[in-house]
């Protein structure tokens, strides 16, 4: 039998465009976990809510999914801000992060769900654009767009994201936060200040990811857990909160999931991202790009 | 000699428990009652290594769910009884902890909790594809009718899991006040000021969680006889690993008394909302139970008494 | 001189391209109140964690009464008979005052072979450390109870629970009142004249200059100076570190 280049072929860019799509699905973690500290991990849960704020607006007006998901963006902001606003009155000032704040992000995870459930239930919901559906050809090659735009409008705003964090001062600012508060107060900037603005941002990314989750597949409100591991394991990967490493790393885990799906069937791809992140911990807990 | 008055006590009442709900005919009340006290196993288990030593688990689903699948892949080969494989369950899960355990815990706590996580999915699609067990269409287990000396086959398993119950709240008080629950309490609080007091700390966590995983292990080990049906989707359900979080932190997780007040207030209430509305409304209750209690109640139930106590003896 | 307690050689440690610490060789001899000083990131704090082991030195040897305590953990180098105390007190909050002192009894003392304490024995050895140094009235207090200095106390208590031979006291006495180090430093000098050799790394050079009967300088993670007191505090070298050029 021939060694079939033409799958892996597919397989490999298929796996660029999902990775592309990671990478902005991870982003508010990078966010909220690599830089700030905090380990958000009902932020899948923020960009399944963002999922269905897409799909309840393009049902009911035809709106755009992706569309929706920038005027959502001052929305998501300030909904990060009040839930950072609490998790800081209630743990971080009392230096209780590590257990109860663990559970407090557990629990939220938990009440989205459920209460994603009671009022939509389990069915399968999805999204119209005239993007779903048509495939780009090259020769043997695959590029369906519902994948490919996903992928840019990822790839570009991970680029804002790093601009922003990198040439403006609250980016630097943000970027000193966890590491170097002598350096954030010469720059006499409050840290809960900062904090409650990156946190902003870190959940507003959720409701672009969550545009893009149900442009490329149909959503249920449990699909988010199937994130955690993800999430995690390719901010790890990236080197905590390096936002090049985060695409990267999602490029990566995209490509090893894609080929797992291709040759082994997709009920493998799971166990592929969950047993990296085990093993990075296990052996390389500073990342690819890691110090 | 106090710890075998308490295991004493513990067991008069569970024998209170077992006779009074078997005088009032009703089997119902075994079938609630058996996941309660499901929970009560778990809610303690988990808090040996959550509560004592601060390393906050989000797999117990798959310790639980490997406890269950143990008994499904030997009772494909041969049936055994049931206190045989929780044995076994409780060693598989256990050795499955002492090998997260190795992996992990050289790492901050957050890490741990993260690779617990991912640490479930895996062993689910391990499960989810592993076709002797069933795999994702699942595994019929046949339980018999009637049990000797019992009699009905949900009061066997309720007994079974009472007694389950009995010894590992036994163990999280003997643990408690030994040598070892004053190492896991240091380590909780000061890793590094718990090393330089000669603690040999990344020992101890492995001991919490080989102990923890394999009480995990044992509670889910009759579970298969419970439900008659085993898929992946019911044995890693999410509401374990919410539950057993949220039970020890309502209760209090400083002492063996939390969990189990817990488990017995959210388990009963789950018990008779499941019933009364639905079973998505009791799985809100305790997302939102847990979020209320950790941001109001830090100390849990118990830390509420002991505040109210302190303020009375001050006055 | 007798067989030094504690020996280190050519010791080094960098943390990425810094240099941490570079060649450091001293001897302590048993029974002996050492100073060790040195300007701010001068690696004293480095220099502590790599002979109680919390971090790992890249080079050279450290031997503790002739055991080379490569590989050797930090709580096995605490069992052997080597404790410290941290520079910020870091007590079990969740203990009350004698429960802390427990620990190291239970997880130090009795882990050593040939020793087994009862019950009993623990309970009296707590009272009596906790009345040496001063805190036998709060046994039954919460550490968020106490002051400044009855923190520090506690943090030289629980050091002494473990039964050292060496006690590293790490900025023992930063930030407290004239008083108060009068009193941390008479506290230091009982226990050691119970037998137990100090190694005291200190900013306040009264109180170090009051303290040592040698003292060690170390300047940019490189040791400059070891001696008499007095000679140290003339050397040109010390001079220009602590003046500055």
């Amino acid at each position: 039998m021939d060694f079939p280049v033409e799958l892996l072929a597919n397989a490999i860019v298929a796996g660029l465009l999902l990775g592309g799509f990671y990478a902005a699905v991870t982003a508010g973690i990078s966010i909220a976990f690599g830089i700030l500290d905090i380990v958000n991990i009902a932020h899948p849960a923020f960009i399944i809510l963002g999922s269905y704020i897409a799909y309840i607006v393009n049902a009911n007006f035809g709106i755009d999914p992706i569309l929706v998901s920038l005027i959502m963006l001052p929305a998501f902001y300030v909904l990060g801000g009040a839930v950072y606003q609490v998790y800081y009155a209630s743990f971080e000032r009392r230096g209780q992060e590590a257990l109860r704040g663990l559970a407090f992000f557990f629990g939220l995870l938990f009440i989205t769900e459920v209460g994603l459930v009671l009022v939509f239930g389990v069915d399968y919901r999805y999204v119209e654009a005239i993007y779903i559906g048509p495939t780009l050809r090259f020769s043997f090659i695959d590029l369906p767009l519902r994948m490919l735009i996903p992928c840019l409008v990822s790839l570009l705003m991970m680029l804002c994201l790093q601009l922003y964090l990198t040439r403006t001062f609250i980016g630097r600012a943000i970027m000193a936060v966890s590491q170097d508060q002598l350096a954030l107060r010469l720059m006499a900037a409050d840290p809960v200040r900062i904090k409650r603005i990156a946190f902003g941002i870190s959940i507003a990314t959720a409701a672009i990811a969550g545009a893009f989750l149900i442009v490329i597949q149909p959503v249920e409100p449990s699909v988010g857990r199937e994130y955690i591991g993800r999430v995690f394991a390719i901010c790890v990967l990236g080197g905590m909160g390096s936002l090049p490493g985060t695409v990267l790393a999602a490029i990566l885990l995209g490509i090893v999931e894609s080929i797992t799906a291709t040759f082994y069937g997709p009920s493998w791809a799971p166990a592929v991202s969950f047993g990296f992140l085990l093993l990075t911990l296990a052996f390389r807990p500073a990342g690819i790009l890691g110090r | 000699m106090r710890f075998w008055i308490f295991l004493l006590v513990a067991l008069a009442l569970g024998a209170g428990v077992f006779f009074g709900a078997r005088y009032l005919h009703n089997d119902y009340l075994f079938f609630a009652g058996y996941v309660v006290l499901e929970y009560l196993v778990l809610a303690t288990a988990w808090n040996i290594l959550g509560g004592y030593c601060g390393y906050v688990n989000f797999g117990t689903a798959a310790f639980f769910a490997l406890g269950a699948y143990t008994s499904v892949a030997i009772h494909k080969f041969s049936p055994m009884p049931i206190p045989v494989l929780i044995l076994l369950g409780g060693i598989v899960s256990g050795i499955v902890g002492l090998g997260m355990g190795y992996l992990t815990l050289r790492l901050r706590g957050a890490f741990f909790s993260i690779a617990t996580l991912a640490l479930a999915v895996v062993v689910q699609t391990l499960i989810t594809n592993w076709d002797y067990v069933g795999g994702s269409r699942g595994a019929y287990v046949v339980r018999p009718a009637t049990v000797p000396l019992v009699g009905s086959y949900i009061q066997y398993l309720f007994l079974v899991m009472l007694v389950l119950a009995i010894l590992a709240v036994f163990a999280a008080r003997m643990i408690e006040r030994s040598w070892l629950g004053y190492g896991f309490a240091s380590i909780r609080d000061d890793e590094l000021a718990a090393e330089a007091s000669g603690v040999p700390t990344l020992r101890l966590k492995l001991m919490a969680t080989t102990l923890s995983g394999a009480f995990m292990g044992m509670a889910g080990a009759p579970l298969p006889y419970y439900v008659g049906y085993l898929d992946p989707a019911s044995g890693f359900n999410l509401a374990y690993a919410v539950n057993s979080i949220a039970m020890p932190l309502v209760g209090g997780t400083t002492t063996w008394i939390g969990p189990v007040i817990g488990a017995l207030l959210l388990g009963t209430v789950q018990q008779v909302a499941t019933v009364t509305i639905s079973s998505a409304v009791n799985l809100l209750i305790v997302g939102v139970v847990l979020v209320g209690f950790v941001m109001i109640a830090p100390n849990g139930i118990i830390g509420l008494i002991e505040a109210r106590l302190r303020a009375r003896s001050d006055r | 001189m007798s067989a030094p307690l504690l020996e280190v050689e050519d010791l080094g440690k960098r943390f990425g391209g810094f240099v941490a610490l570079e060649g450091i060789g001293l001897a302590v001899a048993p029974g002996e109140r050492v100073g060790l000083i040195g300007p701010n990131g001068s690696g004293k704090s480095t220099l502590v964690n790599c002979l109680c082991g919390t971090l790992r030195n890249e080079t050279g040897t450290v031997k503790f009464e002739g055991i080379e305590l490569d590989g050797y953990s930090a709580h096995q180098r605490t069992r052997l008979g080597m404790a410290r105390s941290f520079q910020l007190p870091r007590p079990f909050f969740s203990m009350n005052l004698a429960d802390n002192l427990r620990i190291p009894l239970l997880y130090a003392v009795g882990a050593r072979s040939g020793v087994h304490l009862t019950a009993a024995e623990i309970d009296a050895r707590c009272t009596e450390l906790l009345g040496l140094v001063g805190l036998s009235a709060k046994a039954r207090r919460w550490p968020r109870d106490l002051t400044q200095v009855e923190m520090r106390k506690l943090e030289l208590a629980r050091a002494m629970a473990a039964e050292p031979k060496l006690l590293i006291a790490d900025e023992a006495m930063a930030g407290l009142s004239h008083s108060e180090i009068d009193d941390i430093l008479a506290l230091l000098v009982r226990l050691n004249e119970r037998g137990v050799t100090i190694v005291l790394i200190e900013h306040i050079m009264r109180a170090v200059m009051h303290f040592s009967q040698r003292l060690i300088v170390l300047v940019s993670g490189r040791k400059i100076a070891d001696g008499a007191p007095q000679e140290v505090m003339q050397d040109p070298e010390v001079v220009r570190a602590y003046v500055g050029e």
